[in-house]
């Protein structure tokens, strides 16, 4: 298997195949995404206790999902630049990282607005939404250290390092922090039991999660292919590529 | 060469520097004092509410006062050169990274822990409280300063990495936080905070098993 | 010896070098010359294994030296542009920690080196108020403590060292490849004595 992964390791080759997948992710983004939100907002019931408040979680579900998703991801891409010393491995923990931060804002924003009617208040001390804004404290460490490296080699090799160290302590944080929720349960306001979702409401949240998998592929492989040429600007395939446009722009 | 000796030479060097160099033994002890000051004057002297929050106080000082003892704990060594030397050893350079690490916790954690009972005075607290927050320090303190050193190592060949070193290693803190304010608050009602104190005991363990290989990697890159 | 095969080196937005070769063996001489930022400092990081070259391999006695890092650091002696002295540490106390995380076996009396550094008189003072140019010498003082180390990899020796100083140091290197160990160094000055430069490197 090893043998036939090895040239998508290469820049060059993941950067040509990367731009063939793209129209295809989108595709699959849009179609998915589009039909789920229509089945989602339209077509399924309304909660009996939440109404119509429920139909966030179209959104809010995916993106909280998916924020934790491009956190594991990142990791992985991290351990296997470390492990293989593979170079588009670091690369794309840069490329996943901004998107991964904007899933958990979306994560963030749509919880505090589901909570408004639900907790009557926008923040609410809840685990999960404790847990999602530490997450997003972790994106924003990552994010900020990157930019400040000059030289981006060393940069994303420091930021991998910082990855596997984050996702070792995500578990730790999230049970530390559900731990210290119960502990404090007197001071919370009502609480909902867990959601059980109802079947009709839960094959268009499937789509969602997988329509938001296709988004979060698609604005990554964009990413990606950014930060390919950025890095890679010195090496001659970039500037034979460059040669070649420039010479069918004249 | 024997490890152990190795890691006792590296220790003593870094008592030394420390002794010599008195203001990195005072400035973190008189940033602790001075957190401290600041909550009875932000929320007000009233001695229920000072009880109430001590504890929690005194913990997010002595966090802030290890972040601000890390931060320049390789950064000396970085810039003369002797990191580099560290590296080139035959010596593990994990070792001598975690000897350093340590030595500059005692020389942190001592002071700390003389001082301490200012706050049974100034929050209030009763004996046992103190005890047992002094107790989740020891314990708990140590995993904070790997987290922290290990901040210091990804930030070592950034200029002005402190803020972002910060920003990094905060939320690592947070398990950490919980626990030991969770003891505190079992100890306060009453109750067996055992398991909390085992649970900050694990996090120790794995983070000194943990940190000096994320430290060495980190500073090789730096290096580089 | 001391092997470097297409070694490449990309850092930030240059190219500092690409398929460079070279070979040393025992008793022989490198020497890196060219202009200021044209790599010298970087491409003996590379070879000390400090810094990984873009593309390429360092061996030592045939191996990689990732792979045989342990013998490799214990045969190496690196002193960089940054000297690694210890400012708040006086000379003695600089060389003895040295020492003790290099060598397998330590000096009883440091007082024949100190004094061939020229540091003779120096060696209680905290290393801070030392010259440069002494603080430098502390650094050297390591060339005189060893017989273990066979390469040697400096990064400009020569700077900041007086007339007297760099004599002494012609001849510590002498006896060093005398016995059979290699040096890869940079030097601005011109060479035209004692040392016999067996290969040389132009960069830039």
């Amino acid at each position: 298997m090893w043998k036939w992964l090895h040239p998508y390791a290469k820049p060059e080759v993941t950067y040509h195949f990367c731009a063939k997948l793209i129209p295809w992710l989108w595709l699959f983004t849009f179609g998915l995404l589009v039909v789920g939100t229509v089945w989602g907002l339209a077509f399924s019931p309304e909660d009996y206790q939440q109404g119509d408040t429920v139909r966030i979680m179209y959104i809010h579900v995916p993106a909280a999902i998916w924020s934790m998703g491009a956190y594991s991801s990142m990791a992985i891409a991290a351990l296997i630049g470390f492990v293989w010393q593979i170079r588009l491995a670091d690369m794309a923990i840069s490329a996943i990282a901004p998107v991964g931060a904007g899933f958990t804002v979306i994560a963030l924003l749509t919880g505090a607005i589901w909570g408004k009617p639900m907790w009557g208040t926008w923040w609410e001390w809840d685990a999960r939404l404790t847990s999602e804004l530490i997450l997003f404290f972790q994106y924003i460490g990552i994010i900020a250290l990157y930019h400040a490296f000059e030289d981006k080699q060393q940069g994303a090799k420091i930021v991998g390092i910082l990855a596997i160290v984050g996702v070792i302590n995500l578990p730790i944080i999230h049970f530390s922090v559900e731990w210290w929720q119960t502990l404090h349960q007197g001071a919370s306001i009502t609480k909902l039991e867990k959601p059980s979702v109802d079947t009709s409401l839960l094959w268009p949240l499937l789509l969602n999660i997988l329509g938001f998998a296709f988004f979060f592929a698609s604005l990554v492989c964009m990413r990606l292919r950014t930060e390919i040429l950025s890095r890679e600007q010195h090496r001659p395939w970039v500037k034979a590529l460059v040669m070649e446009k420039s010479v069918d722009g004249v | 060469m024997n490890w152990w000796h190795v890691f006792f030479t590296v220790m003593k060097k870094e008592w030394l520097l420390s002794f010599r160099q008195k203001s990195d033994l005072i400035n973190p002890l008189a940033f602790f004092l001075l957190v401290l000051t600041l909550f009875p004057i932000a929320v007000g002297p009233f001695p229920k509410l000072l009880q109430q929050i001590g504890p929690g106080v005194i913990w997010v000082a002595a966090v802030l006062a290890t972040l601000l003892a890390a931060e320049r704990m390789f950064k000396q060594s970085f810039h003369d050169g002797s990191l580099e030397q560290q590296a080139l050893s035959s010596v593990p350079f994990s070792l001598t990274l975690i000897a350093k690490v340590v030595a500059n916790w005692f020389v942190l954690l001592v002071p700390l822990i003389l001082i301490s009972p200012v706050t049974l005075m100034f929050f209030h607290l009763n004996f046992e409280i103190w005890f047992v927050t002094i107790l989740t320090l020891i314990i708990g303190g140590l995993t904070i300063f790997l987290f922290s050193a290990v901040g210091a190592a990804l930030t070592v060949s950034l200029h002005r990495g402190s803020v972002l070193m910060a920003l990094l290693v905060i939320p690592l803190y947070i398990p950490v936080l919980i626990f030991a304010t969770g003891a505190i608050n079992a100890a306060s009602l009453g109750f067996a905070y055992h398991g909390q104190l085992a649970i900050l005991g694990a996090m120790m363990i794995v983070s000194l098993l943990a940190a000096p290989f994320a430290m060495s990697t980190a500073i090789r890159v730096g290096l580089g | 010896m001391l092997r470097g095969t297409s070694l490449t080196c990309y850092r930030q937005d240059s190219i500092l070098f690409e398929n460079l070769d070279l070979a040393l063996d025992a008793g022989e001489i490198l020497l890196v010359e060219g202009r200021n930022g044209a790599g010298k400092s970087t491409l003996l990081r590379i070879l000390s294994g400090l810094l990984r070259p873009t593309s390429g391999e360092v061996s030592y006695q045939q191996e990689p030296i990732d792979n045989v890092l342990d013998t490799f650091n214990q045969d190496l002696l690196y002193i960089g542009h940054k000297p690694g002295v210890e400012p708040h540490l006086s000379a003695e106390e600089n060389i003895r920690y040295w020492e003790k995380l290099h060598q397998q076996e330590t000096l009883s009396d440091l007082v024949p080196v100190i004094q061939s550094v020229g540091l003779y008189g120096y060696e209680d003072i905290p290393a801070a108020q030392l010259s440069a140019g002494q603080q430098r010498r502390v650094a050297l003082a390591r060339l005189w403590l060893t017989k273990e180390k066979r390469i040697w990899i400096l990064d400009e020796p020569f700077t900041a060292i007086d007339v007297k100083g760099v004599a002494l140091l012609q001849q510590r290197i002498q006896s060093h490849l005398a016995q059979g160990g290699c040096l890869v160094m940079t030097s601005h000055q011109p060479f035209n004595d004692i040392l016999k430069i067996d290969h040389r490197i132009v960069l830039g």
